[in-house]
């Protein structure tokens, strides 16, 4: 049995410019995320609604394990969100930041808020910086 | 003056600040409120309390005793918060009777004969059933009604009889049960007799039914009333002579002094009660007329050392059998023992009746004893209804009112006592949906909304404004209102809403910030539109946060947002519970919750566990072979569940399809563990092996574990099944609690475990099987329907407007016409549920969303790590992972003393 993308990009196919090509924007469901390695880091991809990808770490701060892409994707005044699938924290996906704590503090040493990385679809494949970006959030 | 110092059972001599001691006579209702009121307000503990009972139990609710017979469970009568009697300065003496008082020494003396000094002495000694002297009441099978040993007892005398009744003659014939007293009690007790399958006449000496507190016309509706629920009754009738039966030496006939006979096999005597007043005449206390222990308004008696409170006191020239003055007695006690100046208000003889089925209630002058008072009645003698009002004689003051077969107006009425009613009284007798409308009332904040424990609307208006409450709940927890008898919640909930709305708190039931809906009106919306897609769903009941401007012909674009993880889950649940196909479908793949995305159970370290369906707790041991295999093979940590299955930790996500494989192939199915949806029917071994059993307990679990599979509900869903009335499967416990009967099985609902333990309610008795299916069936389904989000089935249960009675009404008597609509609904879950996880095996599509990375989907997260513990694997901590780290920095090619980190996901476990 494979449960693996015929199409997969496969890791470690970082290109000269800093970006690395992950997957096919088909091998992504809507609001629906997935896990990729990118530059050997575990990240967590979000395809949203207008075919865009958002890309997060895929450590989850509040619980510190690798869960983000399992998280629902949702909206918070118009802005598009992920919520940690363990303790429920939401987070805005395009800057990282976490809205909404539950009530919880990070487990020791992680930021309460996400790393994100800058990612753009080009010819249906999707390409991740394999740096992440600024801790403000900025891209 | 004697002091305590010198009887050998007091204290050592008392510190200047050492409390001073309580004794309190009497374990009753009252006497547990005055330890609750003083203990509670005593913050600098300067009383200690010792409570002397004569039962060998903890203060119970006397006044539910009639539930006993239902619930039968004496600890669920159980009064306040448990918590009390571990107080360290309080001490309750249980089955231990004070025999004398010694007011001189200051000492009373015990059943045992310890002597215990006092400072200050409080008799609540309460009232035993008063016996009229009719020959014969000594027979066996007489019985009084008023303590929980009395109940017992009557309970299991019936059932003898019923036994010998069946057997003697060969035939069956009913029990004959006969009550004397037509009052409060007696109509409780004939209730009782003919929940234990009795028959029952109720003979009354006055001129009808409840005369102390409703009027002639209340009566005689009543007596329709009580006919209607098989209940004889007898006025006028007064009782010469209880019979024996010459065949058992039972009680026999009852012989009726207008030449009148009944035959009967059990009598309960319910003519009043006599205040306990012994041990206050033999201490040469002043008594009443007709007994008690003679106190000011103080509830001090002529001994400045001794008090007494509740039905012993004679307090205003008589003693009053009602349980809400003889709590404001306990609260003017308790505030005088802390120096205040408290005195008793008068007595509130508001009464109302919890026979089910039947409402009566009436307060202040029923009789319209009142000079000048004028009555207005409203009677409907078909529907057995009969209101009162008692009016000044300028028909505006209210002065009392009864109310029978429609206690509707009394919650809201009873609390305007002594004021003006705004706009015409006779709109307030009016029935509901008339037309008219009764005026809508505002409370004066004086006014008293729970006479039990004595709260006022003000004090539930200041429990919203002054201390944060926002719901019911959180003011029943502030004030106490409605926790006794609970007569009050409708208004206590309406002051509460008024108060919040006044207050600009929003009472909304809004799901989230995408759906102003709640998750009971979603569920009618999206079936009656017959959508199946989140996004049809949002675009047409969603929320448009800001109202979209003119934009001067522009196209308007409505949009609600994408959800989140609130309505998101709940709109899957939905979707799920109206058959709409794999969960993991289409767009709804996106709206499941944490565990259901990948069907397990996310654990602390993002692995899952597995859990196959183990229907009824009952499997082969080949089954036990294959799931012991399966965890063998991929190195899992297995443990027993609480649901009597198997649940199997550690399973990496790229790891559930193979896991499943294997489950799949040798026969296992998805046990839902994850899911809000039926969990497991727990059973004991039943009748097939047990000596006690009396039906097929494991049959009947296996039977509703593999109809209800898969029904996902607002929150998860247990069942029991016991195979006899000793109840090993702890059903109680349940959602649902299935309990063999000799019959057929009794049908419990509203149980469950966790926080807030609760158990479960008796919906049906002696159900046959096929009856049994079907209540569970519309019990489910018109949850699933009509629920909050994660609400259990506990407190949707006590949220539904009317409560059990309501919802019994609706699936046993169709009371609201949906009862083939949800039979239906529930036929075609059953028709249509398929294996989710077979489904899944069987779909490539679906498959893939398992992979644990996109890039990579079979390599395992490298952050794993594990230790052994008692010869199976857990999740490294973060010391454990620190040392690995540390051991591999340093080079090291094994890993130091201490647990055996198995770094990784690959080293050491076979996978």
């Amino acid at each position: 049995m494979s449960v693996a993308s015929a199409e997969q990009v496969g890791p470690g196919t970082a290109h000269d410019d800093g970006w690395e090509r992950v997957c096919l924007l088909r091998d992504l469901l809507v609001e629906r995320g997935a896990a990729a390695l990118v530059g050997g880091v575990q990240v967590a991809l979000f395809r949203l609604p207008d075919d865009t990808v958002r890309v997060v770490q895929q450590r989850d701060p509040y619980s510190g394990a690798n869960v983000m892409s399992r998280g629902i994707v949702g909206t918070r005044g118009g802005v598009p969100t992920v919520a940690g699938p363990m303790y429920k924290q939401v987070f805005d996906l395009t800057t990282g930041r976490c809205l909404e704590s539950a009530g919880y503090a990070p487990v020791q040493g992680l930021a309460p808020d996400l790393a994100t990385w800058p990612a753009e679809v080009r010819d249906g494949v999707v390409h991740v910086r394999t740096r992440p970006a600024p801790a403000d959030g900025a891209s | 003056m004697t002091g305590p110092q010198t009887d050998p059972a007091a204290p050592a001599p008392a510190a200047p600040d050492a409390p001073r001691h309580l004794v309190v006579v009497g374990g009753g209702m009252v006497a547990q409120r005055l330890v609750e009121a003083l203990r509670a307000r005593d913050t600098a503990g300067t009383w200690r309390v010792s409570l002397f009972a004569e039962e060998p139990r903890k203060p119970y609710d006397r006044v539910a005793l009639t539930s006993y017979f239902s619930a039968r469970d004496a600890e669920e009568l159980t009064l306040g918060d448990p918590a009390l009697w571990d107080d360290p300065l309080v001490t309750l003496h249980r089955d231990c009777a004070v025999t004398s008082i010694d007011r001189a020494a200051r000492t009373v003396t015990d059943r045992l004969g310890r002597v215990h000094a006092y400072d200050e002495l409080v008799l609540a000694t309460g009232s035993s059933a008063a016996m009229p002297p009719i020959p014969g009441n000594d027979l066996p099978g007489v019985f009084v009604y008023r303590t929980i040993d009395d109940v017992a007892a009557l309970r299991g005398w019936v059932e003898e009889k019923r036994r010998t009744a069946t057997t003697d003659g060969g035939w069956e014939r009913p029990v004959r049960g006969a009550v004397i007293g037509g009052g409060l009690l007696g109509l409780e007790a004939a209730g009782a007799l003919k929940a234990l399958g009795a028959q029952a006449t109720v003979i009354q000496f006055g001129t009808h039914l409840m005369d102390a507190q409703i009027d002639l016309g209340g009566g005689e509706a009543l007596k329709r009333l009580i006919n209607g629920m098989g209940i004889a009754v007898r006025c006028d009738t007064g009782t010469q002579a209880m019979k024996v039966s010459r065949r058992t030496g039972h009680v026999g006939r009852l012989d009726f002094a207008d030449g009148g006979r009944l035959d009967v096999d059990v009598v309960v005597v319910a003519t009043g009660v006599r205040p306990r007043d012994e041990l206050a005449r033999a201490a040469g206390l002043a008594v009443g007329e007709r007994g008690g222990a003679v106190v000011d308004l103080a509830c001090r008696t002529e001994d400045e050392h001794v008090w007494a409170v509740g039905e012993v006191a004679c307090i205003e020239g008589r003693c009053i059998g009602l349980v809400a003055p003889g709590y404001a007695m306990a609260e003017v006690v308790a505030d005088r023992l802390l120096g205040g100046e408290a005195t008793f208000p008068g007595a509130d003889t508001a009464t109302k009746l919890k026979l089910q089925g039947v409402d009566v209630a009436s307060f202040g002058d029923a009789h319209g004893r009142t000079e000048g008072a004028m009555e207005l009645v409203w009677a409907d003698p078909v529907a057995g209804v009969y209101k009162k009002l008692v009016l000044s004689d300028d028909a505006r003051t209210l002065l009392g009112g009864v109310f029978v077969g429609d206690a509707a107006p009394y919650a809201s009425l009873r609390p305007m006592l002594g004021t003006e009613l705004p706009g015409d009284p006779g709109l307030f007798l009016l029935p509901e949906g008339s037309g008219a409308g009764a005026p809508s009332l505002e409370l004066p904040d004086d006014a008293t909304v729970c006479s039990c424990n004595n709260v006022s609307a003000g004090t539930i208006r200041g429990a919203v404004t002054e201390h944060g409450c926002t719901d019911v709940a959180g003011v029943k927890a502030c004030t106490r209102a409605g926790t006794s008898c609970g007569s009050c919640l409708p208004l206590v909930k309406k002051i509460t809403t008024t108060e919040l709305a006044r207050a600009g708190v929003e009472v909304s039931n809004a799901l989230c910030e995408h759906f102003d809906l709640s998750r009971a009106q979603l569920f009618d919306a999206v079936r009656v539109a017959g959508l199946r897609t989140f996004s049809e769903i949002i675009g047409r009941f969603g929320r448009v946060p800001e109202p979209v401007t003119d934009t001067g012909g522009a196209v308007l674009v409505r949009d609600a947002g994408r959800g989140c993880d609130i309505c998101k889950p709940t709109i899957a649940s939905i979707l799920a519970s109206l058959g709409s196909g794999h969960i993991l479908d289409g767009e709804q793949a996106a709206l499941q919750d944490t565990n259901d995305h990948v069907m397990a159970n996310m654990q602390k370290d993002g692995t899952y566990s597995v859990v196959p369906r183990i229907p009824g707790g009952e499997i082969t041991p080949d089954g036990l072979l294959v799931i012991g295999q399966v965890a063998k093979d991929f190195g899992l940590y297995t443990k027993i569940t609480g649901g009597q299955r198997i649940d199997m930790f550690g399973a990496r996500i790229e790891q559930l399809p193979h896991i499943w494989r294997r489950l799949v192939e040798h026969g296992f199915e998805s046990g839902h563990a994850y899911g809000k949806s039926l969990r497991t029917v727990k059973s004991c071994v039943g009748s097939t092996w047990c000596r006690f059993g009396v039906q097929d307990s494991v049959g009947m679990a296996v039977e509703l574990e593999l109809r209800y599979r898969g029904l996902r509900s607002p929150h998860k869903l247990k069942l029991g099944v016991s195979g006899c009335a000793r109840e090993c499967a702890e059903a109680r416990g349940k959602d649902v609690g299935v309990i063999a009967t000799d019959k057929g099985w009794n049908l419990y609902v509203g149980g469950n475990g966790g926080f807030t333990p609760r158990h479960a309610q008796l919906l049906a008795e002696d159900l046959d099987d096929e009856a049994l299916i079907r209540t569970i069936d519309r019990f489910l389904m018109y949850y699933v329907r009509t629920a909050d989000r994660l609400q259990r089935t506990a407190a949707w249960v006590e949220d539904h407007e009317g409560g059990l009675d309501a919802i019994r009404a609706v699936i046993l008597e169709d009371s609201l016409g949906i009862a083939a609509d949800l039979d239906a609904a529930m036929a075609r879950h059953v028709g249509d549920y398929e294996d989710e996880w077979r489904a899944v095996l069987e779909d490539p599509e679906k498959l893939r969303r398992f992979g644990s990375f996109v890039n990579a989907p079979a390599e395992p997260d490298p952050d794993l790590a594990y230790v052994t513990e008692r010869g199976q694997i857990r999740p490294a901590t973060e010391d454990e992972r620190a040392a690995l780290e540390e051991a591999r920095a340093a080079g090291l090619a094994t890993v130091p003393a201490g647990p055996v980190v198995i770094a990784g996901t690959t080293l050491e476990v076979r996978r």
